[in-house]
């Protein structure tokens, strides 16, 4: 085997394993929801959905303030 | 001071809706009347000869540009903050009377600077800079008018009641900073009144005139830093602001995917502002910036398509609602021709490619169908949900928008398939040549072959400011004659006939 194969061969794995890496991410992402400060990111969705006046905050600034 | 229950105040949205409208029309029939006289060059004396000056190609042409640009669609990009970053943020603009003034203040100032920039282009003072035509003096005033709306802007975000900034929200900011960036250093530039000349002349030309303080190449690459950005913060990041907050309220649906939202919105960041010089491949400038232009623009395809899908997918077990409502068509279709711009586009900046389409009417089909197809269609969706909100009455005729939508539909399609045609045999016939290196056409050949299709998209132009004419008259007839509406409105808008 020449090194132009071994480079052809180490090309193609490589490609697999960084794709692999990068689904298992992603489907490690969707699974848990919530990221590593466990804030799901999804409720934020509805900031535009409950968007009245006196619709609740999804994340009210006054709760901040509080802790 | 009457004290009710506390409202959403959408005053200097409607402002801006008004200003919309009208500089739509007025941008959108420049540009019919621009495509016709490509056609038919006798319309260049529209007027007779002695106002030729006024209405020939070129005095018109950075008119219909900068009037759809930084009339049209700014306006709709600061109707539409006005009402959703009050709403995503949970504030209204009648808490400050700080930010109610500074939200006049910004549409006063802005009507102040269109009339300027129209008075002076229609003069025939310009830069002669694409799309930074404005002498300095419109400069100053567009940089002062940006801040006041950046103060107003920043303002709202600090009295907010939401902790956390909706998705529209970044994208709002990312097009304030973006713009205000390119804008000043594009037009950084040198009154020529200050100049003096090397046979020692002072004081030469109009005290408005100036010229750029960057010279030749690098004078291009800055221009086109500019002018490729200003499509990525002026016709992408404040339309996915809107698309992000519309589709989601107007179909009860939230994002598909709010994580992809926030990938596509840093990876759109970081990407789009290295791929302005693709504009600029087989020019003098270095070549290694050229390749790096053309694999910047092909990597824009994923942040692009990840808020394009993101949108399509929002849709996903609620098709029927595009089937039911024409205000959804518009933005779905806004979504999908999104998607096919954005990928015509790196395919137009791979260098074979464009050694085809460059300079030729490819290019102009390709900027038509992301403004008509996505901006157009999504400035006018945001308006037309918006407008039953702000104007708390039904929107006037569903029949008359449905048949808004085909028209407009078709005007595109017209447009863009003429211009691919036109395109492309253009740069066929340009570089045909025989076997010893001699062109095989003249210029003039390439005119007489293009004429139908010049004919075409004149039609197609024609086609949507007629669709544009039937939205306006629709908002016109919302604001004065359908019934109030009590009740508030949750998602779908309420429409009549």
């Amino acid at each position: 085997m020449d090194i132009a194969q071994l480079q052809a061969y180490g090309y193609f794995a490589l490609t697999a394993v960084l794709v692999i890496i990068l689904y298992s991410y992603i489907f490690h992402l969707y699974r848990a929801k919530k990221d590593a400060d466990g804030v799901d990111y999804e409720k934020y969705g509805n900031m535009a959905l409950n968007d009245d006046i006196d619709d609740a905050p999804v994340s009210p600034v006054s709760n901040d303030k509080e802790k | 001071m009457v004290k009710g229950p506390l409202e959403y105040d959408y005053t200097v949205a409607k402002m801006f809706m008004f200003t919309t409208v009208v500089l739509g029309i007025v941008g959108m029939l420049i540009g019919v009347i621009l495509a016709f006289q490509l056609a038919f060059p006798q319309i260049n004396l529209l007027l007779g000869e002695g106002l030729a000056e006024y209405t020939n190609f070129s005095r018109l042409r950075p008119l219909h540009t900068d009037a759809v640009i930084f009339g049209f669609t700014l306006s709709g990009v600061f109707a539409t903050w006005y009402y959703v970053g009050q709403r995503v943020l949970k504030v209204s603009m009648a808490e400050s009377p700080l930010l109610m003034f500074l939200g006049k203040l910004h549409f006063w100032l802005y009507v102040a600077t269109v009339a300027a920039a129209v008075i002076s282009l229609f003069a025939g003072i310009t830069t002669s800079k694409e799309y930074a035509e404005f002498e300095w003096p419109i400069d100053i005033a567009i940089v002062i008018l940006w801040v006041v709306w950046g103060i107003g802007m920043f303002g709202l975000i600090g009295i907010r009641r939401e902790k956390s900034l909706y998705i529209s929200v970044w994208y709002y900011i990312a097009t304030f900073l973006g713009v205000a960036m390119l804008y000043l250093f594009n037009n950084m530039e040198v009154p020529t009144m200050f100049a003096t000349s090397a046979a020692g002349e002072s004081g030469i030309g109009d005290w408005y005139h100036s010229v750029s303080m960057y010279a030749g190449t690098n004078d291009a690459l800055v221009q086109w830093w500019y002018g490729h950005n200003a499509v990525a913060f002026g016709f992408t990041v404040p339309i996915v602001a809107m698309i992000y907050y519309f589709l989601p309220k107007e179909s009860g649906q939230a994002i598909y995917s709010y994580k992809l939202s926030l990938l596509s919105f840093w990876g759109l960041m970081f990407v789009y502002l290295w791929a302005g010089g693709h504009h600029l491949l087989y020019s003098t400038v270095p070549d290694w910036m050229q390749t790096m232009a053309s694999i910047f623009s092909v990597i824009l395809i994923l942040p692009s398509w990840g808020s394009a899908i993101n949108m399509l997918l929002t849709m996903k077990g609620e098709w029927q609602q595009v089937a039911a409502s024409p205000l959804i068509k518009f933005m779905v279709l806004g979504s999908t021709f999104y998607m096919f711009s954005t990928l015509e586009g790196p395919i137009q900046a791979i260098k074979s490619v464009n050694a085809i389409a460059h300079f030729t009417d490819w290019i102009v089909g390709h900027v038509h169908d992301g403004v008509l197809g996505w901006v157009g269609f999504m400035i006018m969706a945001a308006l037309f949900h918006m407008a039953p909100r702000v104007f708390k009455r039904e929107l006037y005729s569903k029949s008359l928008m449905a048949v808004q939508f085909w028209i407009q539909t078709l005007g595109v399609v017209l447009y863009f398939t003429s211009m691919w045609i036109a395109g492309i045999t253009q740069g066929m016939m340009w570089r045909a040549h025989d076997e010893f290196g001699n062109l095989a056409y003249s210029f003039i050949d390439t005119v007489t072959v293009l004429h139908p299709y010049y004919a075409i998209r004149g039609i197609g132009g024609l086609l949507y400011l007629t669709g544009f004419l039937m939205f306006a008259y629709n908002i016109y007839k919302t604001m004065t004659s359908r019934p109030v509406e009590e009740h508030e409105l949750q998602n779908a808008s309420p429409m009549g006939a």
